[in-house]
């Protein structure tokens, strides 16, 4: 109880209402801009935020990450865009309501969504939290190197279709990772004789390049785009509370989100494909998704912001990331020498607890704020897109310069916003290689001080919670190649005849 | 012959023009730092092989080559695609605003902040079509924006631009501090 009183009290600092206050706003906005998105964001912020006291630049950020996706619902209900990637399904249905004159229905059904599943899964982040701080203990640094080879094999295993090129970008990260002067035997690993390559490469460095310069310089390059949309008119508070009818589907959504949440280098596509699967199988008129679905829209909106607060479950409890946004967040967690974990559950629960009261916070007023404000956002996606480039890359200097006021790291992240541009367009996956960076290095360095302890390859499996996750990798290798060469034989079968 | 032409026939896959050149690059770039390791990372004596320095380079690199194959086989096996050349040029056009991004880089520490970034911003939205004086005075005025919120309020580190040191003693510091 009392953690819970000192965790109020690190909220109720104005600094700290001030940044969820900024984030929570400023990630609906961002939100609703197609082609700027979280990452964009939290890359540009990230190096700013390290100056802040640690809560308060993790308010900033959980702002932006907790209510992005509630913005990116507005233009893809709208104009048939989405704001960020995960709301991509809710255009199957969002916008085909928009088109039969519900427009104001549908957005209410989806904010709505957004803000059950919120609530849900902070509910379950709070229920876990005393079950991490018991499991979490048990982790030592043979079984954290295995939770982060795990990550490295689900973030792989998870792209259907592009294993392949998920691989080669997870190896990259690996490498660039331990460029420069490796820190206990002191060799040189990949500098080339280059000064500048000592340190090595910093992540920030790459995360701003592949997200913020890439975007700027995707949108720069592309054709022209000026969306437009029409006002809205009616009650948004009625809208909103229609979610209460499919209160079925939104939950199962959540639970959903909540688990890929969980679960590192799965994330929001999956819970959605689950959610609106079984939405639909459950469904009295299975008929209507994709052509205006109430039910469709629900299960979609409801599963992606289910994953946010999901996905600090392991990045709490184990110190891994399991995506790239909570990755970025891990780096402000390290700046301030506040190290996830299980340590952090014993020493700063109160610090814990103050993360979940702000996620909760944040989407009360993020659910405040859209009752308001979509008049005012639908003037904001009218940005055009190549005006929108030039904002992006203004403000990514600011996130690259002031890390430490280095050409270099300027030049590195530009040329990483090439490769980035190159990766978008093919389509190829870009979040293996920042999870091949941080996972890693955690993977090097708990590998390392596993060592000591560990005399063969049967000590990986001397103690339960090991044993668990090496057959959870092996299963997982196991079953992505059985089903990888499944696919290809039909995929065979189907162009020979 | 024919087994193996069924084989690469199962890595067949949908893909986007251009992606046939990025996969040789990809695979040609992971042989290059292949050939490269026993130059670029040491393998020292008596130390296991995770706790030596070279082992995670080298899965990097393992990984990039083998993945980077399986992926170059399925590019290869995988209808023709037009606009390959066009892809290569858009992805080339992108060098043009590095180059914008570089002579931003370079001319902060001249001008200082908030000058060269009023006139990257305008300038920028110039180049792009954007030319109306409401357009550029948008982007002067988020060049501005910029600056007051990340210098002046988070106070980031940007260096004080040499021309800074030419204006009057009343307003040199705050510029230099908060401009």
């Amino acid at each position: 109880m009392s953690d819970i009183i000192s965790a109020v009290h690190l909220l109720m600092q104005w600094q700290v209402i001030a940044a969820l206050l900024v984030g929570s706003v400023g990630g609906v906005i961002i939100g609703a801009i197609p082609g700027i998105g979280p990452a964009v964001a939290i890359a540009i912020l990230l190096p700013a935020t390290f100056s802040l006291d640690p809560l308060v630049g993790l308010a900033l950020l959980l702002g932006i990450y907790g209510s992005s996706m509630y913005g990116g619902s507005l233009p893809a209900v709208l104009i048939n865009t989405p704001g960020t990637a995960v709301n991509a399904l809710t255009t199957y249905d969002g916008y085909p309501m928009t088109q039969q004159g519900q427009a104001l229905r549908a957005l209410g059904l989806a904010y709505g969504a957004s803000f059950f599943s919120a609530i849900v899964s902070i509910l379950a982040l709070v229920l876990l939290s005393s079950v991490l701080a018991k499991v979490a203990p048990l982790f030592g640094s043979r079984e954290i190197f295995l939770a982060a080879l795990l990550g490295v094999v689900l973030v792989i295993t998870a792209h259907k279709g592009q294993v392949a090129a998920a691989g080669m970008m997870a190896g990259l990260g690996i490498l660039l990772q331990s460029v420069g002067m490796e820190p206990v035997q002191y060799t040189m690993r990949f500098t080339f004789g280059q000064d500048w390559l000592i340190q090595g490469l910093d992540l920030i460095v790459v995360v701003l390049g592949l997200f913020a310069f890439s975007q700027a310089f995707v949108l720069m390059v592309e054709p022209e785009d000026k969306p437009t949309a029409k006002p809205i008119e009616g009650s948004m508070f009625r809208a909103i509370g229609e979610v209460f009818r499919y209160w079925r589907t939104a939950l199962t959504g959540s639970g959903y989100g909540v688990l890929m949440g969980i679960i590192p280098g799965v994330g929001e596509f999956t819970a959605q494909f689950l959610s609106y699967t079984t939405a639909r199988k459950r469904s009295k008129t299975p008929e209507m998704f994709g052509k205006g679905s109430p039910e469709g829209l629900v299960a979609s909106e409801s599963a992606n912001n289910a994953v946010p607060a999901a996905a600090m479950i392991p990045l709490l409890a184990l110190g891994i990331p399991g995506e790239a946004l909570t990755a970025m967040m891990l780096s402000v967690f390290y700046v301030h020498n506040v190290i996830p974990g299980p340590a952090l559950f014993r020493d700063q629960l109160d610090f814990v607890y103050a993360l979940y009261l702000a996620l909760l916070v944040l989407n009360v007023i993020v659910i405040l704020f859209m009752l308001v404000s979509s008049n005012f956002l639908i003037k904001v996606i009218r940005i055009p897109t190549r005006y929108l480039g030039m904002m992006i890359l203004l403000l990514s200097f600011v996130g690259v310069y002031s890390l430490r006021n280095s050409v270099i790291d300027c030049m590195l992240a530009a040329g990483f916003g090439v490769f980035g541009l190159i990766l978008k367009r093919l389509n190829l996956p870009i979040v293996p290689l920042i999870l091949g960076m941080v996972l890693g290095s955690i993977m090097e360095v708990k590998l390392r001080a596993a060592m000591g302890r560990v005399d063969g390859l049967a000590d990986f499996v001397s103690r339960p919670i090991s044993a668990l996750l090496v057959i959870a990798i092996i299963w997982l290798v196991f079953n992505a190649i059985r089903t990888g060469v499944r696919d290809m034989r039909v995929r065979a079968a189907l162009a020979a005849e | 012959m024919q087994r193996v032409l069924s084989f690469l026939e199962m890595f067949r896959r949908s893909r986007r023009p251009g992606d046939l050149i990025f996969a040789l690059g990809f695979v040609a770039l992971s042989a290059v730092l292949a050939a490269l390791l026993p130059w670029q990372v040491r393998w020292l004596p008596r130390l296991p092989a995770p706790a030596q320095p070279a082992f995670w380079p080298t899965i990097g690199v393992a990984m990039m080559l083998g993945f980077g194959l399986l992926h170059l086989a399925a590019t290869w096996v995988s209808p023709r695609l037009a606009g390959r050349r066009e892809e290569v040029l858009l992805w080339l056009r992108s060098l043009e605003y590095v180059g914008w991004f570089v002579a931003y880089v370079v001319i902060v520490p001249l001008l200082g902040y908030l000058p060269a970034t009023v006139l990257f911003a305008m300038t920028l939205s110039w180049r792009l079509g954007y030319r109306t004086g409401r357009t550029l005075g948008l982007a002067a005025l988020f060049g501005l924006g910029t600056v007051l919120v990340f210098k002046a309020g988070l106070g980031v580190r940007i260096p004080a631009g040499a021309l800074y040191s030419g204006l009057p003693d009343s307003i040199r510091s705050f510029a230099m501090s908060r401009l």
